[in-house]
Order: C-alpha cells, then structure tokens, then sequence
C-alpha cells in the first residue's frame, strides 16, 4: 500500500489551503465551462480570458471538490497563466501522459491496442509533478483531471467559434 | 392525520447480536489487514453459508431452470422457486406468484416504470416523490416525464432529515403513483411507511418503495407496511450481486403487460404473435440469476438465523452509540445529518468533519483499513438540498460492534493533522 505522503504532498496542500486565481471571470468576454465528476459529486467551473493573440490573459476557478482536484485546478491556473493556447494544449497532453492516461483501442484483429502517451520531456509541468503520486491512487486520477477536462472544454469552444453556454461531465 | 412511528413489527425478544461474533461467519474479516468495513449500505459483506450455497449449486446442480426434464433441471427449477417461496415468506406476501427476481433494485424501480406507469400515466398525469430519493427513483420517472409530459412533485424535507409531511394531502392532490424509500440511503432516515401508503391510498395513488435500505435490515411484512410495489436488492443483505426483487400486489402484476421480451415470459409464440406467460414469468425473460437466486435463500436464511429483530436492535444500539461517541469525542467538528435519534434511523451515518472534503477523510481512514463511502450516494438532489457537494457516509450492519465506531472516531483525527494542522 502507498503511503498517503505520496498522496498529499506538501505543495499540493499549500495549493488546497491557499488556491491560486480563486474567483470568477465576467463571462462574456470570458470563457466559461462546468466539469462534473459524477462518481463524487466534484464540480469545477472554468474562466478563460484570451486576448488577441491568443494567449491566456487571465483563468479563474471556481467549484468545490476535494484536496487533489482543487489543488491540481490551482495549480492548472498557474500554469496556463501567459501561456499560448497551444501550449496549454501540450500542458492539458502532458499532465494525462503525468496520469497514465493512455488511449485504448481495438486493432484490425480485435486486440487491444493501448497507445501510451509519453511525456514530453521539453513541457515543463514544474510544481504539477507533485501530482505525480496521484497515479498509485486511481480513483483519484478523476480527481486530478477534472479541471483538465475542463480546461481543454473551454478550449475546444473557444476554437469552434462564439461562445455558448455548456455543460458537460468531465471524465 | 398524524405520522405514525416508523413501522417496526416487534416479536418476541431476540437473542442479542454479538458483532465480533458475527464477524467469523464472514471470510473477509480473515484478511491479513485489518478490515473496518462500514460501507454496508452500498454493499453487505458475504456469509460463509451464502458462499457455499452458491458453489454447492454450481458443483452438484447447474442447468436451466422451467425447461430440461431431466433430475438436475427438476432440481435446479425446484431450488429457483423454492427461494421464490422463502422470499414471499421472509416479506410477508401472501404468494409467490408475487415476486419477481430482477437484477437489482434499480431495475425493479424500472419494470415498475415501464410496465405499470407506461400503461397507466399520460401528459399531465402526475408523480410524486421525495427529496430523499436515490437516483434509482428518480431518474426513471424523469426519463418517463421527457417521454410523456407526466408532472413530477417532490415531498420535502426538513434539517432534521425528515419528511415535512404537513402538506402531503395536497402534494398528493391527483397523483397516479407515489413512490419513496422506506429508508434514505444517506440520512438513515425510516420513513413513516404505512402512514404514506394510506394517505396515498386514500387520494386514490399506488405506493411503490424502495426497500433496498429497509429490506436487509428491518423485519418486512408487506400487508403490514401496506405498499402496492416493494423494490429491494439481494446484495445488501448478505446475498450476492445480480438478483433483486420486485414484490407488487398480484392483481396489478396480473394486469401489467410484460417488460423484456424473450423467453421464459411466454406461453406461445408464432412468427406473428405472441401469449405471456403468467405471473411472475412474465417479467422474468431469459435465464434468470439461477445461482444467484440460491445464493439469496442462504443469505435469508443467515438472516432468519440471527432473526430480523435482533438485526434491528443491534444496528440501533450500535448507532446510539456511534451518534453519541463521535459526538463526544468531536463536537462541534463533526456534523451529522439526519434524524437526531438513533430509533428514527436505520444503521446509516452521513458526516461532514471539519469541512474537510470527503474524499480526502476517506482516503486518511483508508490507511488504517476503515471502508466508508465518500460522495454524493447517487442522492444528488438530496445534496443540493443539504448544501453539500458530497458527505462521507459510514453504515453497519450484523458483523459490526462498537470497535469498529471507535475506530473511525480515532482515524477522523489524523484527517484532522494532515489537512488542518494546529
């Protein structure tokens, strides 16, 4: 059994007791989307201020959930900060590849082809490898991707065009 | 009209229940760690006599039931209905030909859903609930109001965790149907069920409830409760996963048309029509959870042998216990919801400590072997209505004892290091 201070590093309670970019966003102009955890009931909301360029001008995060999903949502807040859509895109890739989160599909013959995603040595996840532990924990793994999914939500509509209102269950 | 107190048949004094005894009846407690399993809400552990019944089956029984005339079919099909009969028994139904076997509680709430109310409710007809239920008796009948417009009313509830019942006739005004949970899987509440049932009979409603709480832990006497449908599940109560019940009033199963189409429910079939079968075959299409059925009559057994009674007044002392220890020893830290009295609630305590998040106290109680559930129960409504995300729940069942409550109070604290260091 892995012991919890593998869990609860100390960066990741200072990010739980002290949350970073805490708040809402005018929305519009800023971008907002809801993640649910349904096995927990967790739920974050997502703000995204782009400016012309397309770099993240501002990111706030509301909700409430347990320590791992608002800590790795402060610490997801930190670092988009000033960071270009597509960097935040390789971020949003490299913390799942952090979470072992790998794609599963079916080749021609019916077996099953698990396509792991490497990390990607030149992303600098930085005060996320805390996080790292979270992965001898997998129910918790939800926990930590949450404001992920949800980021890369905000993401994806903010690409497609003129906001809209969404709603989906992050998983 | 007065609500009744939550209906609890007594009979004679039982034998007190010994957890720590109990606890060798059950192989999981024989783990190398230490086990403090208080998630038997969501699941009750397995009895060494259930296990064996179910192996016994398969080594010296196993074929189809109502089919093969050969000795093991006869005897396979001679065990199935025979736990058919122990199961009308142990409910108090009148007959057998009233319970049918489903694969759970949810899927009981759902044949009740299909069958009874798609033949029965149309646009505007109207539905009424509780703000306690599971989502198993609540998303049916939303599916069912997207599907034909019926109208869905919620009974409320109070801080203390109980129904506020002072407007029950009107909510009840014109419903078709008034379905809740004779226990609240998350507050513990024990609902007045007869009370309910004759209010509702009185304004011309059927009553479906949810046993899947109340079952496994309270002796059960249909007439007495005086429901038209009865939901439970077996795995709560000492059985294995995949069998449930339905239990309904044989006059409504006879009139209501089947819900899965397949075999077993028919008596004829041409490539142009169909016969169903009769009652309870006709809601039970294909191979049924044959083992899985024999698998329950063990645990009815088990359960009989420690007697309903007892079970009751175990899991009563057991949370008068736990509602007054946790209270001392915490305080204002820990909030408990739900009836403040231990003989209001069945073995179930949903807890809020120190506003640490429950995941995060289920995950510190986990190192030392401590099983609650953290979440939002499949009871979200009910957690809006409490203003809560989630709650850490702990619940007891016979294989329980003090020990196991002073063990949660223990590890509650070491939450309290990690999270919120002086």
């Amino acid at each position: 059994m892995s012991g919890l201070e593998d869990l609860y590093r100390e960066i990741i309670l200072d990010h739980y007791r002290n949350p970073r970019n805490r708040g809402e966003l005018p929305s519009p102009p800023a971008r907002r989307a809801e993640g649910f955890n349904p096995l927990c009931g967790d739920e974050v909301v997502v703000y995204l201020d782009l400016d012309e360029d397309g770099i993240v001008r501002d990111v706030k995060i509301d909700g409430q959930g347990c320590s791992i999903s608002q800590s790795s949502a402060s610490m997801m807040s930190a670092a988009v900060k000033g960071k270009t859509v597509s960097e935040a895109r390789e971020l949003i890739r490299a913390f799942k590849a952090m979470m072992s989160i790998h794609e599963h599909r079916l080749d021609g013959d019916g077996t099953e082809v698990v396509e792991v995603v490497a990390p990607d040595p030149t992303v600098e996840l930085g005060d996320l490898g805390a996080l790292r532990g979270v992965v001898k924990f997998p129910v918790r793994i939800k926990c930590a991707t949450l404001s992920w999914n949800t980021l890369a939500q905000v993401l994806d509509e903010a690409a497609a065009g003129p906001e809209r209102p969404s709603e989906r269950e992050a998983g | 009209m007065a609500p009744e107190r939550p209906s609890e048949p007594m009979t004679a004094v039982a034998t007190p229940i010994d957890g720590a005894t109990v606890k060798k009846d059950f192989p999981i407690f024989r783990r190398d760690t230490p086990l403090v399993y208080l998630d038997s809400a969501a699941t009750s552990q397995k009895p060494q006599a259930m296990l064996d019944a179910m192996e016994r089956y398969y080594e010296s029984t196993n074929a189809n039931v109502h089919r093969g005339v050969y000795a093991i079919a006869e005897e396979a099909t001679a065990e199935y209905e025979g736990v058919r009969r122990k199961v009308a028994r142990f409910i108090g139904a009148p007959s057998e030909r009233s319970v049918v076997f489903t694969k759970n509680t949810t899927e009981a709430v759902n044949l009740v859903a299909h069958s009874w109310a798609r033949t029965h409710l149309r646009a505007g007809d109207a539905v009424l609930l509780t703000e306690m239920e599971h989502h198993a008796n609540i998303v049916p009948w939303l599916m069912l109001r997207e599907e034909r417009g019926i109208e869905l009313r919620y009974v409320p509830i109070g801080d203390d965790g109980k129904l506020i019942l002072d407007d029950l006739d009107e909510l009840l005004d014109g419903v078709s149907l008034f379905g809740f949970t004779a226990m609240s899987n998350v507050l513990g509440t024990l609902n007045p069920v007869r009370h309910l049932c004759d209010a509702a009979h009185a304004a011309g409603a059927v009553v479906l409830v949810d046993g899947a709480q109340y079952v496994p832990h309270l002796t059960t006497d249909v007439s007495e409760l005086g429901c038209d449908f009865l939901a439970f599940s077996g795995h709560k109560m000492c059985g294995p996963t995949g069998i449930g019940v339905l239990w309904a009033r044989e006059e409504l199963l006879d009139a209501m048309p089947a819900f899965l189409g397949g075999g077993e429910m028919i008596r004829d079939v041409r490539l142009d029509g169909w016969l169903p079968n009769d009652i309870p075959w006709k809601f039970e299409a294909g191979t049924p959870p044959i083992a899985e059925a024999v698998g329950l009559g063990a645990a009815i057994d088990y359960l009989k042998g420690l007697g309903m009674p007892a079970v009751r007044e175990h899991e009563m002392a057991l949370t008068e216990y736990a509602l007054r220890s946790l209270q001392e020893r915490h305080g204002d830290d820990i909030r408990i919801f739900g009836p403040p009295v231990a003989s209001d609630r069945g073995g179930v305590i949903s807890f809020d400590y120190k506003g640490i998040h429950p995941h995060d106290v289920s995950q510190v109680l986990d190192q030392a072997g401590i099983c609650v559930r953290a979440g939002h129960h499949c009871a979200k409504p009910l957690m809006r209505r409490l203003g809560v995300g989630a709650t850490a729940r702990a619940s007891f069942y016979v294989y329980n004892d003090p020990s196991d409550v002073d063990a949660l109070s223990e590890s509650l604290g070491a939450a309290s290091d990690l999270f919120l260091p002086a």
